[in-house]
């Protein structure tokens, strides 16, 4: 089993999010991580799924989610091919002798402070998942006191985007013949 | 239009505005509003004793008559009772719309009065559905919802209308556009698929047409049989298109599955190559699936292409409505035949004539006693092809499927994937309410028609005169034969002396329909022919048939389809060489 992350555009309408995450439940996957938010369309949102499947059960649970009648679009975002984000805010233990060290660590890696009270920094970083692993591995023996994470969020590189050509209108329905 | 009207009154022009004509419900509170307009309307609706039953008539109507079928109902328990249709119509691809009434948009989410999150419960079970707070909404939901239920693979649509939606002022406009970014189903087939799928239909010997139940929602008949009679080959239908192509034709095997044919469970087996028509390698078709079919490839067609690949790999997919499909591969393979290029699969054909002349199906007939095949087969003969016949779930259904004979497409219906008990009378209303020139017939068995025998009384008060034959063997058979097969005939909960409790002679008259009943071989035709003769009010024929009666063949839950009994203990032997 591998990680896959699915960038998939909805509508954006109430009740999506419980389609999608009910769907994805149904079919016996579980979820590692998904963010929602919204994109340059004002109709549509973008989620970013991550879950840890086989190949055939993952293409399995794609055409499943592209039946949803308000899933727009399904791209699998290649980890090669395309810039892979989360963030992740930690409240980390700290006395006046590790503090200079959680700074230190804080440096390195890029990360910045969000808060500071007496016995504790609360540090914000922005990476894929192998940095913020790394940065928390670093962190630990300081004791984290507590520690939020947002969604992966990621998008293809290069210049093509997905969710152009996504808003056409359906053709018109014909009514069904009356009598 | 700018007219200023009530939601409830441009919720019933919308759905006239759909093409609807007939509604089968039950009002309530939440729904009330919608009920004072549907008075003046030209829709009829009909007045039904259970809202179970409103949504198995909707069933019922759809495949009878290929239109959407609508039911409507209120919030709460009005809605939750429509889940079991709903779920059935989701498994069998039926087009229906579900209309449910919801509390007040302020009470929504505080556990208000006969407050139910059917859009929430009915997620799983739906095509899609909608909640509708904003009465100017309204248009523009029916006509998505009629136009998502109707396309594509059909399948059921939830409409919950908030009460004060329908009771608020607002206009009607009917939508000259539908704005669907993510739905648009691809039904014209690909063309380099269809030249792929032509080759292997070419270069196979032991080729069959494995054809289910999108080539009846697709109207494929006609193409259907042009296709086999074209290329020769064996065709099979599962329990969903049974009728799709003739039973007396020469190239048909039968059903396969579970309780299949040994012909038609042989041509899935032996063949080299399945051409999967508007089927979905369902469990009870494939039995253990590493062991279906091992030497065949598949051409697997299907408007859904999760269903493409979901069980059983493919090595030609074609995404497409089947209708389309044969029409392209009739086109394909006359032009092959037109420059000499045809089949051979004469053994192949010759190998399961042998198969099902050896083993056809049959049935004991105790002496003393009434056998319910025969029962079935005479039913079949006297109401005849043109006839519309449902079914519930269980023994009676296979045997429905299996002795009835069938010739025409949407003249069968019945409850497969989700396999609902009592769907069979209903359903019957509904094909009578769609098809009121046709003569139709409920084969129900005692257990079933316990559970959905009320709506009798609505047949009987909207002169909707279907006929119901009870295949009563006063239990619950086909668990009742399971018992007798895997668990030492010991016969837990399963005997529900129907034929001393109720009286459904009585029962049927109590509510207004004809009561007969038949315990003895040769009373059955007259029997039959005296229901045929009633046309007014609905008939209910007691059949007290004999209780040990099973169904066979069959292939055992959870084994491989070469395990198929022909009866018990008698399994087909195949001679491999003949193919």
């Amino acid at each position: 089993m591998s990680n896959h992350t699915l960038s998939v555009l909805v509508e954006n309408q109430p009740g999506v999010l419980a389609r999608i995450a009910g769907l994805i439940s149904r079919r016996g996957f579980n979820i590692e991580s998904l963010a929602v938010g919204p994109t340059e369309h004002a109709e549509i949102s973008r989620m970013t799924i991550v879950v840890n499947v086989e190949d055939s059960p993952l293409e399995q649970v794609t055409k499943q989610l592209n039946k949803l009648v308000e899933v727009i679009k399904i791209v699998e975002l290649d980890q090669e091919a395309s810039v892979h984000r989360e963030l992740v805010m930690v409240k980390v233990a700290a006395t006046s002798e590790t503090r200079g060290q959680i700074l230190d660590v804080v440096q390195l890696f890029r990360a910045s402070v969000v808060d500071v009270a007496a016995d504790a920094v609360t540090v914000q970083v922005i990476g894929n998942a192998a940095k913020i692993a790394d940065l928390l591995r670093i962190l630990e023996p300081f004791g984290i006191r507590e520690l939020v994470q947002s969604g992966m969020v990621a998008i293809g590189r290069g210049s093509r985007s997905i969710s152009e050509r996504s808003l056409r209108p359906v053709a018109v329905p014909t009514p069904p013949a009356v009598g | 239009m700018s007219e200023q009207i009530t939601g409830a009154q441009s919720l019933v022009t919308s759905l006239e505005a759909a093409g609807v004509t007939d509604i089968f419900g039950i009002p309530g509170g939440a729904i009330l509003p919608a009920y004072d307009p549907l008075m003046d309307s030209r829709i009829r609706h009909i007045l039904v004793r259970h809202e179970q039953g409103a949504g198995h008539a909707a069933q019922g109507y759809a495949v009878a008559t290929g239109r959407v079928g609508v039911c409507m109902a209120t919030s709460g328990p009005g809605a939750t009772n429509l889940v079991t249709p709903i779920a059935d119509a989701h498994m069998d691809s039926v087009p229906i719309v579900a209309v449910t009434g919801q509390v007040g948009a302020a009470s929504i989410g505080t556990d208000a009065f006969q407050e139910a999150d059917i859009r929430g419960i009915t997620m799983p079970i739906t095509k899609h559905n909608f909640l509708v707070t904003d009465p100017d909404e309204i248009p523009r939901r029916i006509a998505e919802a009629f136009h998502i239920a109707s396309t594509g693979r059909p399948g059921p649509v939830l409409v919950d209308i908030a009460k004060s939606a329908l009771q608020a002022m607002t206009t009607f406009e009917w939508p000259a556009e539908l704005h669907l970014p993510g739905y648009r189903p691809v039904t014209r087939p690909h063309a380099k698929q269809i030249r792929e799928a032509g080759r292997l239909i070419l270069e196979s010997r032991r080729p069959v047409l494995y054809v289910g139940g999108g080539a009846i929602r697709a109207r494929a008949a006609k193409e259907l049989r042009q296709l086999a009679e074209l290329t020769g080959i064996p065709v099979i239908t599962t329990l969903m298109a049974r009728g799709a192509f003739p039973d007396s034709h020469p190239q048909h095997f039968g059903m396969p599955g579970m309780h299949g044919t040994v012909a038609a469970v042989a041509a899935l087996q032996k063949s080299d190559l399945i051409i999967s028509l508007g089927a979905r390698f369902d469990d009870r078709v494939t039995g253990t699936l590493d062991s279906f079919a091992p030497g065949a490839k598949v051409i697997h067609a299907d408007i859904d292409p999760a269903e493409i690949g979901k069980n059983r790999h493919a090595d030609v997919p074609i995404v497409g409505d089947v209708r389309e499909v044969l029409l392209d591969l009739l086109v394909a393979l006359t032009a092959e035949a037109d420059a000499g290029h045809t089949g051979d699969y004469e053994g192949w054909v010759k190998f399961l004539e042998g198969v099902r002349d050896t083993y056809p199906l049959g049935y004991d007939k105790p002496a003393g006693s009434l056998a319910p095949q025969y029962v079935i087969e005479r039913l079949g003969a006297i109401a005849g092809p043109d006839a519309i016949y449902t079914a519930g779930v269980g023994q009676h259904q296979m045997w429905a499927a299996h002795f009835v004979g069938y010739e025409r497409p949407q003249r069968w219906i019945n409850s497969g994937g989700l396999g609902t008990m009592g769907f069979a009378v209903p359903a019957a209303m509904g094909a009578q309410v769609g098809c009121p020139d046709d003569v139709v017939w409920a084969i129900d068995g005692d257990g079933c028609f316990q559970m959905t025998n009320q709506e009798l009384a609505t047949c009987a008060i909207n002169k909707i005169p279907i006929k119901v034959a009870v295949i009563n063997n006063e239990s619950l058979g086909m668990v009742r034969q399971w018992q007798t097969l895997f668990y030492n005939e010991r016969y837990s909960n399963t005997d529900l002396h129907s034929k001393r409790i109720p009286d459904f002679v009585k029962l049927a008259d109590a509510y207004g329909c004809v009561g007969l009943a038949c315990e003895t071989p040769e009373d059955v035709d007259a029997t039959i022919t005296k229901a045929m003769e009633i046309n007014d009010v609905p008939v209910v024929v007691d059949f007290r048939v004999h209780r040990d009666a099973m169904v066979w063949p069959m292939v055992a839950a959870g084994t491989s389809n070469d395990d198929i009994k022909y009866a018990r203990d008698l399994a087909p032997q195949f001679d491999e060489d003949d193919i």
